[in-house]
């Protein structure tokens, strides 16, 4: 211990200055160390089921916070949810820079399988895929729902479409453009399309959601704790009378701390909750319609839910954005919370 | 047991409250501080519970010097202390039995050693039988006990009453001062601030008189 300072010139103490096993011997007045642990435990699992006592007691406050936190946990992992099944749908197309060839509409069938053969035999090219006019349009009426309403035409308006799947090697972009001016050259073609351009586009745009999604998670995350740490902030101004009474009967800063940790991290853990079971109605709400959508386009797009580590991490972080955000205001609030 | 030397309290403000106030109480002395209101009774108080901290002097208790205490060991330091207010200051939506419990919860006494030592420290103020009632459904006489019982429940060797007689009638007084002498039999040292001058005429203990912050009588 420092020595004394500014001691009177007069009377030294007979006894030493503050023994610090003595302040010891205070604190572990409580009996052996068994029974220690046991008292806190108890006292833990008191805290942790007063401070839910306390937020069932207040039902209407409670409610409102909780809603408020819900819909903008669900919003960020709404999009979250979004951005995964938007990716899941591009990571299937990742694989295929398909060039589809449409050809002019006076080619004929047989003239079309000769030009099929003949890069087919290009070194770079895996498989050519013909199809026909009437295959075209049998898919189309079959697909799009228009069956009706393609009876009426006269002609068939579909041109003869060649599917060029060039070789896995053909990882370079350089290759696939030589191969995509080489096919494109041909008398009969009509039109030429790299099924990658778009597959590029549409990925380009999953990562600026993606992106966007964690700045916006962040911001989300940034209105929680404020919200948290202002409920919290309340809760301490309504029982500042009882948190004197504690200090003044040697209270430490963790036990006043304690319940309030802990109904900071039961707000967010039901927020977290209830976000949850939002994303699953929303989820429900658009599983027909997406599944309809897939169906038209030929994929077998099923909408992907919050999986377990996903529901986990979820609830894991709300519960610590809750205990957080009471953390931190306790800090600030306690410092200046001095019995009188 | 709490030894005063040569104690300045000085506020910005208003100057001195105390001035140069020495006195020792010994381990099981019971003494009365009185003065005038503005006298200084509360600082000094206030002093003990390092709630403040003396501009000069030092104070000691159980031979430990308050004015070096640091921040994180005034928990311990208090629940050396048993405080007892003339507001009471209960936990209002709290049990009888939930309110003398608090030092003991904080101290970390375990279910079975808390009813134990409620109930003995209840029974000691005969109020005993009513664990379960919230501080509103007992009279002031009542609820001055269960702040006695909640001060001397984790038997600190310290009790300090500031006005405990303050809202009651004689005849009550006089129960809550026969009660303190019984501490004091068991070598506890109480010291009591008071204006009731009737009250402590009739007891015969020592007498601190503060007046404008001076320590006029020690005796």
């Amino acid at each position: 211990m420092k020595p004394v300072k500014r001691r009177s010139t007069r009377e030294v103490p007979a006894k030493p200055p503050v023994k610090h096993h003595e302040i010891r011997q205070t604190r572990t007045a409580g009996g052996d160390f068994t029974d220690k642990l046991h008292a806190y435990r108890d006292h833990h699992a008191h805290a942790l089921f007063s401070s839910l006592g306390r937020l069932v007691a207040t039902p209407f406050t409670t409610i409102m916070t909780i809603a408020v936190l819900a819909i903008s946990i669900s919003l960020a992992s709404g999009f979250y949810i979004m951005v995964i099944n938007v990716q899941q749908l591009t990571a299937d197309l990742e694989s295929s820079n398909q060039i589809s060839l449409f050809l002019k509409d006076e080619v004929s069938n047989e003239d079309a399988a000769d030009l099929a053969a003949d890069i087919q035999k290009n070194s770079n090219v895996q498989a050519v895929k013909m199809i026909s006019k009437e295959q075209a349009l049998a898919e189309f009426k079959t697909y799009s729902g228009f069956g009706a309403a393609i009876d009426v035409l006269e002609k068939n308006p579909l041109p003869i479409v060649l599917q060029v799947l060039p070789k896995n090697t053909l990882q370079d972009k350089q290759q696939l453009e030589n191969l995509f001016k080489t096919v494109k050259q041909f008398d009969e073609v009509d039109y030429a399309q790299v099924d990658m351009q778009w597959v590029d586009r549409l990925q380009s745009m999953v990562e600026v959601a993606r992106r966007g999604t964690a700045l916006f998670s962040f911001m989300i995350g940034l209105g929680v704790l404020f919200i948290i740490g202002n409920t919290i902030r309340l809760e301490l101004h309504n029982r500042r009378d009882e948190i004197m009474i504690a200090k003044l009967v040697g209270a430490t800063n963790s036990f006043i701390r304690r319940p309030f940790l802990y109904t900071g991290f039961w707000i967010g853990f039901i927020s977290g909750v209830s976000a949850w079971f939002i994303v699953a109605l929303l989820m429900l709400i658009l599983r027909q319609p997406v599944e309809k959508l897939s169906g038209l386009y030929e994929g077998d797009l099923h909408l992907i839910f919050l999986s377990v580590t996903d529901t986990l991490a979820l609830l894991a972080i709300s519960s610590l954005l809750g205990i957080f955000s009471s953390w931190a205001v306790l800090l600030f609030q306690l410092r200046h919370t001095r019995p009188e | 047991m709490l030894k005063f030397d040569n104690v300045t309290k000085r506020y910005p403000e208003t100057g001195d409250v105390l001035h140069n106030v020495s006195f020792h109480l010994q381990q099981g002395e019971i003494a009365f501080l009185t003065g005038h209101s503005g006298a200084g009774k509360t600082t000094l108080l206030k002093l003990i519970a390092v709630m403040e901290r003396c501009t000069r002097g030092e104070i000691f208790l159980d031979g430990q010097c308050l004015s070096h205490v640091k921040e994180s060991q005034l928990p311990f330091l208090r629940r050396k202390m048993g405080f007892i207010y003339q507001d009471y200051k209960l936990l209002t939506d709290r049990t009888v039995f939930d309110n003398v419990a608090l030092p003991l919860a904080i101290a970390g006494f375990g279910h079975a050693e808390i009813r134990r030592r409620v109930r003995a420290a209840l029974d000691k103020v005969g109020l005993l039988g009513k664990e379960k009632k919230l501080p509103q459904a007992l009279s002031g006489g009542e609820q001055q006990r269960v702040g006695i019982a909640r001060a001397v429940v984790n038997k600190p060797p310290l009790i300090i009453a500031d006005e405990p007689t303050g809202n009651l009638d004689p005849e009550l007084s006089a129960e809550i001062m026969l009660l303190f002498e019984q501490f004091q039999q068991v070598g506890v040292t109480v010291l009591i601030a008071s204006h009731d001058i009737s009250l402590i005429s009739q007891m015969n203990h020592r007498l601190l008189k503060l007046d404008h912050g001076q320590l006029v009588s020690s005796v």
